[in-house]
């Protein structure tokens, strides 16, 4: 086992521990803690499979965005050290069966399913690639999408803004 | 054990995926709620960049269709909290349970 | 070939005044509206005399025999090979005439409205009315196409329910408007059959491919449409019968006359342009139109029209005498005088001189159409004055409204038929005609036309002689330069338009006919005529009691008369009586317990059902997102498993 083969499984670990437990713990920081580690180890799995690009996407967006926003709402909402309430036991019970099930259905269709993989020269996925194709105009470029996303967050920072300053006209 | 490839990348995705619909279940806050659609979106980028790095090496369009998912994440994660906050301002609570004036 | 812009032109004017009116009429050109509605109309109305003039002096004519033409034609639906709706103009003699004959008379009536309907709240409307139906009537009489004519038809039907009704606020013409609208629409649905019947045997819509095939004896249609029958009458004689029965409807043929008095509530320039001298006569155009396939393949139905006719101007004849609202009195004579151009089509043969009734139909169309044009806007000045219809209400007006008093009296004479005035002419030559071919009908309309000089003379003196008038109230004059304009241009026209040689330009083969005048012939119809002024004179001039002598000593004859023969109320009892108990009835017991009871049943079973579910919406977002994804699970499973 390579060393590669021991830092794959241990990210595996670290995404999959850190998630369950995400979900699973009953204090919300300290599931938001949980969250910025799986993330982190989603952004770990991307720097294996050498996607440097997207990893550093991952971890300035996700874990430096995403979750202090997270972290942030938490203290704006609620008393940080207290307890979540307890889902009824039937409903936990039926969200594992359905979990569960699904997972297995899932990973039957892929044990299942033999992927071909290309055997055309590799793409380097480098910032200049990256940058010429997300900008580029011509088949396979994405500006259009690009501006699409781009309106989009716009929109979201009005939408942001309309939602709070329509809350305090209507507090006063 | 083998070397790691595809299939194990997909076993992680799917597992984050169901994890994440569990949490989405069975937690009542809204923000943990929304920290479980975190996950899933999380467990499709997973899923975009193996496919994209195993199977299709020669194109990047898994890797846009990722950066296009971090966006809108982004967006969807700002607006959430936008609601959650003025949710919490007018119920005094981001509970699920006791949030539901809109039922029949 | 003429210059088929200047036609389309005459049609968009009238429509272009009706949207302009119509949209900003209300609001913006309030005052002005009528003015710039009447401008239009000018225009168009030049135009049509140039078109005309063009027609008939110029191109219109090729060796001696005027010519179907068709200066524009557009598909605008194909059925099938052949089998088309076009939009397209069809012009010959008769569509000349009534190019010119519409669009005078809309333009006299749209001046006279200036004065007469000035200051009424919806005067814009009015007008935008007016253009709609001018052009409505328009585009019938140039269709080109029998199903363009149904068209127009019923756009001449609603533009005549819209002014029927324009003075909605009184419930008389409420019931007026729907009065007419559906007697004529209910003679319309024998029109459609009609036309159904005669395209699928012709396999065209086309007026002259129509009338060519239907014509020829050697046509292969013909012979189909000969050899099928039904109840032992051929199909193209049904067709043509079922097309006059809505040429009938429109224009109030006994027995589907009875709307033509109510429709009267209508403002009386209304009257005076639609039922008088435009609409009425839609069914004479319509049979004129399809006469070659009457006259030489159908002389049965052509029997049916003269009878009808004949009947009609009888009936209506007798009916004018007893009744008192001066314009049910100018309705019932307008239904006597189409009755006569009904016949007189209906005596009348094709070709040469045997198609002398043709040409005396079309010829009293046109001067009926100025005379009685005249006598409408006349009453319409009388009632201006009095504001009263009743003729008891008049008397002594000569002094009054003296311009009024002598148009009213030359539109008068025109109508008895006394020469030279225009309805003498046309008179002649229809009792001439149906002196050729029928002796029966000729009698009736001898009679008739001797009655009609009594009624018309009876009005004339009752409104303007017989007792003083006292007016009282507020005096105003005889009506402004507006009214009296059109007056005594119509006038001039209803006195001089018989010395039109109208036989050199419309006749039914397009040949021109040169009609003799017979002195010998005219003496009979011309001393009833004055027989008829003079027993008026003698009855109404002064006001005394024998004409209630007479009444009362023609007691049932007279009730019966004055009761209009109790047609209405036989209307009344078949529609109440029959048809409502014993068709109504039951299907409104079906309508009320089977159709709505399968209804309240849906209704009422979605509504225990959607009690019983509600409770999926809990407005709990988990539950949703619960089966959201049981939803996307089981079509996974669909999409994995049942797909292949």
């Amino acid at each position: 086992m390579s060393g590669a083969d021991i830092l794959f499984y241990m990210l595996a670990a670290m995404i999959l521990g850190s998630g369950i437990l995400s979900v699973t713990t009953r204090h919300i920081f300290r599931a938001a803690i949980f969250l910025l580690f799986s993330l982190i180890g989603v952004a770990g799995m991307y720097f294996w499979m050498q996607y440097e690009f997207i990893a550093a996407v991952q971890i300035v967006v996700y874990v430096g965005g995403i979750t202090v926003l997270i972290i942030f709402s938490i203290f704006l909402t609620q008393q940080a050290g207290e307890k979540l309430p307890e889902q009824k036991m039937g409903r936990q019970l039926f969200a594992a069966l359905a979990a569960f099930c699904g997972f297995a259905f899932i990973m039957l269709q892929i044990l299942r399913h033999s992927f071909i993989g290309t055997t055309k020269t590799t793409a380097e996925p480098s910032v200049v690639n990256i940058g010429n194709q997300m900008l580029g105009v011509e088949q396979g470029g994405y500006a259009l999408p690009f501006e699409v996303v781009s309106i989009l967050l716009l929109a979201a920072l009005i939408g942001c803004i309309v939602i709070a300053v329509r809350n305090k006209t209507q507090t006063t | 054990m083998m070397q790691p490839g595809l299939y194990h990348i997909l076993f992680i995705s799917a597992a984050l995926f169901f994890i994440g619909v569990f949490g989405f279940f069975t937690r009542r806050n809204l923000i943990t709620m929304l920290m479980s659609v975190e996950l899933i979106l999380n467990s499709v980028n997973l899923n975009f960049i193996a496919f994209n790095k195993y199977l299709w090496a020669d194109k990047l369009d898994g890797l846009f269709f990722t950066i296009f998912v971090i966006a809108i994440a982004a967006a969807e994660a700002a607006i959430a909290i936008a609601i959650i906050i003025n949710l919490s301002r007018n119920f005094q609570s981001i509970d699920v349970e006791k949030t539901d004036e809109m039922k029949f | 070939m003429p210059n088929p812009t200047y036609i389309i032109l005459i049609l968009l004017l009238p429509l272009a005044s009706f949207l302009l009116m119509g949209l900003f009429g209300r609001s913006y050109i309030k005052n002005a509206s009528g003015l710039i509605s009447t401008a239009m109309l000018f225009v168009a109305t030049c135009l049509a005399f140039y078109v005309a003039y063009g027609y008939f002096f110029e191109y219109g004519n090729v060796n001696g025999v005027y010519q179907k033409l068709i200066p524009f034609k557009y598909t605008w639906l194909e059925f099938s090979k052949g089998v088309s709706i076009d939009m397209g103009i069809l012009l010959d003699p008769i569509t000349a005439m009534m190019l010119v004959v519409v669009t005078l008379i809309s333009l006299m009536v749209h001046i006279y409205s200036l004065g007469y309907m000035k200051g009424e709240e919806r005067f814009a409307t009015y007008y935008s009315f007016l253009g709609l139906f001018t052009f409505s009537m328009l585009g019938l009489v140039i269709a080109s196409n029998i199903f363009q004519i149904y068209i127009f038809w019923e756009l001449v039907g609603v533009s005549s329910f819209l002014l029927i009704g324009y003075y909605f606020e009184k419930p008389s013409a409420v019931a007026a408007c729907k009065k007419a609208f559906i007697v004529t629409r209910f003679a319309d649905l024998g029109f459609l059959i009609g036309i159904l019947i005669l395209s699928f045997y012709a396999g065209t819509l086309d007026f002259n491919t129509l009338i060519q095939r239907l014509t020829s004896p050697e046509s292969m249609e013909f012979k189909t449409a000969v050899a099928s029958s039904f109840l032992g009458i051929s199909a193209l004689t049904w067709g043509m019968v079922l097309v006059f029965v809505g040429g009938a409807g429109k224009s109030a043929m006994f027995p589907l006359h009875i709307w033509l008095p109510d429709a009267m509530e209508g403002p009386t320039p209304v009257s005076a342009l639609i039922h008088a001298a435009t609409m009425v006569v839609a069914g004479v155009f319509l049979v004129a139109r399809l006469f070659p396939v009457f006259a030489l393949s159908t002389p049965d139905a052509l029997h049916i029209v003269a009878y009808v006719g004949a009947t009609s101007a009888l009936i209506a004849a007798i009916i004018a005498c007893t009744q008192t609202d001066i314009k049910r009195v100018l309705a019932f004579s307008t239904m006597s005088q189409i009755g006569f151009m009904m016949f007189a089509l209906g005596v009348s043969k094709y070709g040469g001189e045997e198609g002398l009734g043709y040409t005396a139909s079309m010829f009293h169309l046109f001067t009926h159409a100025l005379f009685k044009a005249l006598l409408f806007l006349g009453a319409g000045a009388v009632i201006h004055f009095v504001h009263s219809n009743d003729m008891n209400d008049m008397g002594g007006l000569r002094k009054h409204l003296p311009i009024t008093h002598a148009t009213f009296l030359i539109a008068c004479l025109a109508i008895s038929g006394v020469p030279p005035f225009a309805g003498f002419f046309s008179k002649e030559e229809i009792l001439l005609a149906a002196f050729q071919h029928n002796p029966t009908i000729y009698w009736i309309a001898l009679l008739t036309s001797g009655l009609t000089a009594f009624y018309m003379f009876r009005l004339y003196f009752s409104i303007f002689w017989n007792k003083e008038y006292h007016p009282h109230g507020e005096h105003h004059g005889e009506g402004g330069f507006a009214m009296m304009m059109p007056l005594v241009l119509l006038a001039v026209g209803a006195a001089a338009a018989g010395f039109i040689p109208f036989g050199k330009f419309v006749s039914s083969d397009g040949k021109a006919l040169i009609s003799e005048f017979h002195l010998q012939f005219s003496i009979a119809p011309v001393a009833l005529g004055l027989v008829g002024i003079l027993t008026a004179l003698l009855l109404y001039k002064k006001q005394n009691s024998k004409p209630d002598t007479i009444a009362s000593s023609l007691n049932a004859l007279y009730k019966a008369a004055y009761h209009k023969f109790y047609i209405d109320e036989l209307y009344l009892f078949i529609t109440k009586k029959i048809l409502f108990n014993l068709v109504g009835r039951p299907a409104a017991w079906f309508d009320k317990n089977v159709v709505d009871g399968m209804v309240n049943a849906t209704g009422n079973s979605t509504q225990t059902i959607s009690e019983k579910i509600k409770g999926f919406q809990s407005g709990k977002v988990q539950e949703y997102a619960i089966y959201f994804l049981a939803g996307a699970t089981a079509l996974a499973v669909c999409g994995i498993y049942l797909w292949k």
